[in-house]
């Protein structure tokens, strides 16, 4: 498809050519999937494949090197009392913690635990490119594993495509290694600042076109983060980019799913809309703090027959 | 490891059905006169639910009685005192609506998410909006005071049984008639539950009055000289016996009937939205809907794109045990409905039309069958023309918007139709052209009380749901 990345007039002409979507009908979609029935043997296999996806975040001007330690000892063993409980799929913090993680993840074994790292002037992304790459750079030195960049949002709202398109590229490029490696990029869009679902799907692509691994819904840091609609119409893209393309590229919800049950709804989601091809960390995560918690408590409930409570969990 | 849904059954303990009902007639349940019962099954297990009274001639009579004894006190009432009755039957539904729910899956068949979330919310719905009617009538255009017409003979059809009923009792009563309902001889059951519920509502003996039976209980009843106004919703063939029937005597008629709807999707459609208008237009339960899109019109130039979509979303869907609160497709509602569908489907094949179904498998006892497409339909096909009333779809495409047009009105039937396009501009020219009852646009198979529903041509005539309802069952 490099054809319609040939040029901005292309560019644009491509993404404005994708099919509309109807607001009512996606929203109808994702609440008729949200009324699933998940129980007994499904829910608990639905509870450990969520905690496996979480990238266990935490994102604040407050962050130590204290509290991001405690926040890789719960990633590993995300329930003391019970070992059996999975891993998370990451950390994920500020570049500046990436060192810290990556140390305290160091001796925690298989299967890993990865650190990923906001970048490029997150949340906002208001900076020079130069500083966004600086920021990318410092993140992947640092031994961060995965990238999670915000896109230009001023810049896609005001329709050049090709500067988004290009930013993502000189990003995805920046997360190369030394050894030929290259650290996961995932790119977040900001949904609830890109307002309309046409928005969306047209930022999927161009973000799918410029090399993205991932998908991400939301930094989680402004009123609308991800919503069952604006999560199903970024699994609709993604399964028609490897109809399209063959290469298939993961998606990651994040901001406001705290509860059991909304993470099931999610994994029904892509269960029903991309298959069991999207259902492992390596093609669908979700950005949280809290969640984590809660899908313990509904572990513990579900092994032991009872609710426990607050104080049976770890409060980081 | 797939994520393979465990079953999640809705339970049955919360209806209690009990193993005999008698005809509701009077504000008593009694057998029938001739002693005569028939039993209903559970499409679904084939299970037998209950034996409900097969009411004759003699029956017939008696409620009719009954009724026109109630009409004079009942049409008496100030509006506000109807709709004090209607409100509270609303209220009553809503607080029993899981158990009629259930009930309503066990003896249709068709799944609990839909009975859950679609025809009970739905029924509720219906019953508040014209209870709100009835202290409102002298504005509704038709001068100070319109008044009702008498006794209402209504004869209901078995795939939203329910529903169906309350578009037929609502207004009835709203505007002053009182009713003698004929609900479907393979789903009597919630027809005999709201029965119980007229009495939880303190509703006067005579104005609702309830007779199971076949066909001839229904023949029974649209004949008897006794009643003022007759609605049917069912086979346009039996429609037109009906009408046979009511000609010649003053009674009046409102005929709601088959459907054989066109669901357009234009080449800027946003695609998978309509693939999911299309599935619920012929999928949502079993097919058995007047109005479902059966006949889809898709533009050639995106139609490999719009099929490639729709099989690979067929493919997901769930096709089980009713009372699962996650089965999309139930069961068929009886062994003759089944029956028609599978010639039907034969036919199609038969007639060089290529068939395809996702792999599923059905369940071993009770009547299913699987969701199916055709391909390479023409307007000469059977399948083009006929109602099949079961989860069949027939694909036909179109070049043009004028083609689109005459195409979808190239049926004797005008029930219902859906375009599909992001173009504004489009939607209105093709809903001005399109001779159906109902044209929605980028959606499918969405009711709401406030709005009119009903036919063209041998879809029937009169209209059921909004202020056009009243017209119906008010002597204007």
């Amino acid at each position: 498809m490099a054809d319609v990345t040939a040029s901005d007039a292309a560019l644009r002409r491509f993404l404005h050519g994708l099919p509309g979507v109807d607001a009512v009908g996606l929203e109808g979609r994702a609440a008729m999937l949200g009324t699933r029935s998940i129980k007994t043997t499904a829910k608990a296999y639905a509870i450990d494949l969520a905690i496996s996806m979480i990238d266990l975040t935490t994102l604040e001007g407050a962050d130590t090197p204290g509290k991001v330690r405690a926040l890789c000892a719960k990633g590993v063993h995300p329930d003391p009392a019970d070992r059996t409980t999975p891993r998370v799929a990451a950390i994920c913090v500020y570049p500046d913690m990436v060192k810290t993680a990556k140390e305290a993840l160091s001796g925690a074994g298989s299967p890993p635990v990865h650190v990923a790292s906001v970048a490029t002037a997150f949340p906002a992304g208001r900076a020079s490119l130069q500083v966004k790459l600086a920021d990318t750079a410092d993140a992947v030195a640092a031994g961060a594993d995965e990238v999670d960049m915000v896109i230009d949002r001023g810049a896609f709202l005001s329709g050049r495509y090709m500067q988004v398109f290009e930013e993502i590229k000189a990003v995805k490029q920046t997360c190369g290694r030394a050894d030929g490696t290259s650290a996961h990029l995932k790119v977040i869009f900001e949904n609830g600042e890109l307002a309309t679902y046409d928005n969306i799907r047209r930022c999927s692509w161009l973000a799918m076109l410029a090399g993205a691994d991932f998908i991400k819904t939301s930094t989680g840091k402004v009123a609308v983060n991800a919503t069952p609609p604006n999560t199903l119409l970024m699994l609709e893209a993604v399964r028609d980019f490897r109809a399209a393309t063959g290469v298939q590229v993961g998606v990651k919800p994040a901001g406001g799913i705290r509860t059991t049950k909304d993470a099931i709804k999610y994994l029904v989601m892509v269960n029903e809309t991309l298959g069991e091809e999207w259902l492992s960390p390596q093609w669908f995560r979700f950005g949280a703090s809290s969640l984590l918690n809660d899908l313990l408590m509904q572990r513990q409930k579900l092994s032991s027959g009872r609710y426990s409570g607050p104080d049976y969990v770890t409060v980081d | 490891m797939a994520f393979a849904y465990a079953p999640a059954p809705e339970s049955r303990a919360v209806v209690d059905i009990a193993p005999s009902y008698g005809l509701f007639i009077d504000g008593e349940f009694r057998e029938a006169a001739g002693g005569k019962v028939f039993k209903s099954i559970s499409p679904s297990s084939e299970e037998v639910l209950s034996e409900v009274a097969h009411a004759g001639g003699d029956d017939v009579d008696a409620a009719v009685k009954a009724a026109r004894t109630a009409y004079s006190s009942w049409s008496a009432l100030p509006g506000a005192e109807r709709g004090k009755y209607l409100f509270r039957i609303a209220r009553i539904i809503q607080e029993r609506s899981r158990e009629l729910a259930v009930l309503e899956s066990l003896d249709n068949g068709k799944p609990i998410r839909e009975s859950r979330d679609t025809d009970l919310p739905l029924v509720a719905a219906h019953f508040f909006y014209y209870a709100g009617w009835a202290d409102k009538l002298s504005y509704a255009g038709w001068g100070p005071d319109p008044r009702p017409l008498g006794v209402a003979g209504q004869v209901i059809p078995w795939n939203f049984p329910l529903l169906m009923l309350a578009w037929k009792v609502a207004p009835a009563l709203a505007c002053g008639n009182t009713v003698v309902l004929k609900p479907a001889e393979t789903t009597p059951l919630s027809a005999l539950f709201f029965a119980d519920i007229c009495r939880q509502a303190g509703l006067p003996k005579g104005v609702v009055n309830i007779l199971t039976g076949d066909g001839s209980t229904g023949a029974e009843l649209v004949a008897h000289p006794g009643i003022d106004k007759v609605a049917f919703t069912g086979s346009t063939e039996v429609g037109k016996a009906i009408a046979r029937t009511v000609a010649g005597t003053d009674k009046k008629l409102t005929l709601e009937l088959g459907g054989k709807a066109a669901n357009i999707v234009f080449d800027d459609a946003p695609v998978d939205q309509a693939v999911e208008g299309i599935v619920n237009g012929i999928f949502f339960n079993q097919g058995h809907v007047c109005c479902a899109g059966s006949r889809l019109l898709v533009q050639e130039s995106v139609a490999d794109e719009v099929l490639d979509s729709l099989k690979r979303r067929m493919a997901t869907l769930r096709v089980g045990d009713p009372l699962d609160k996650n089965t999309d497709i139930g069961a068929i509602n009886s062994a003759e409905q089944l029956a028609r569908i599978t010639a039907l489907a034969d036919s199609g094949e038969a007639e060089g039309a290529e068939r395809w179904a996702p792999a599923c498998e059905l369940p071993s006892t009770g009547f299913w069958f699987a969701p199916t497409l055709f391909t390479g339909v023409t307007q000469a096909h059977r399948i083009a023309r006929e109602e099949i009333f079961g989860p069949v779809l027939s694909v036909l495409t179109f070049r043009t918007p004028a083609e689109a047009v005459e195409k979808a009105n190239n049926t004797p039937y005008g029930l219902s139709a859906g375009i599909w396009t992001e173009k504004g501009s489009r939607i209105l020219w093709m809903a001005d052209k399109l001779r159906a009852g109902v044209v929605w646009a980028n959606t499918f198979n969405k009711f709401d009380p406030t709005s009119p529903f009903g036919g063209f041509k041998e879809s029937g005539f009169g209209r059921e749901g909004g202020r056009h309802g009243l017209e119906a069952y008010l002597n204007v």
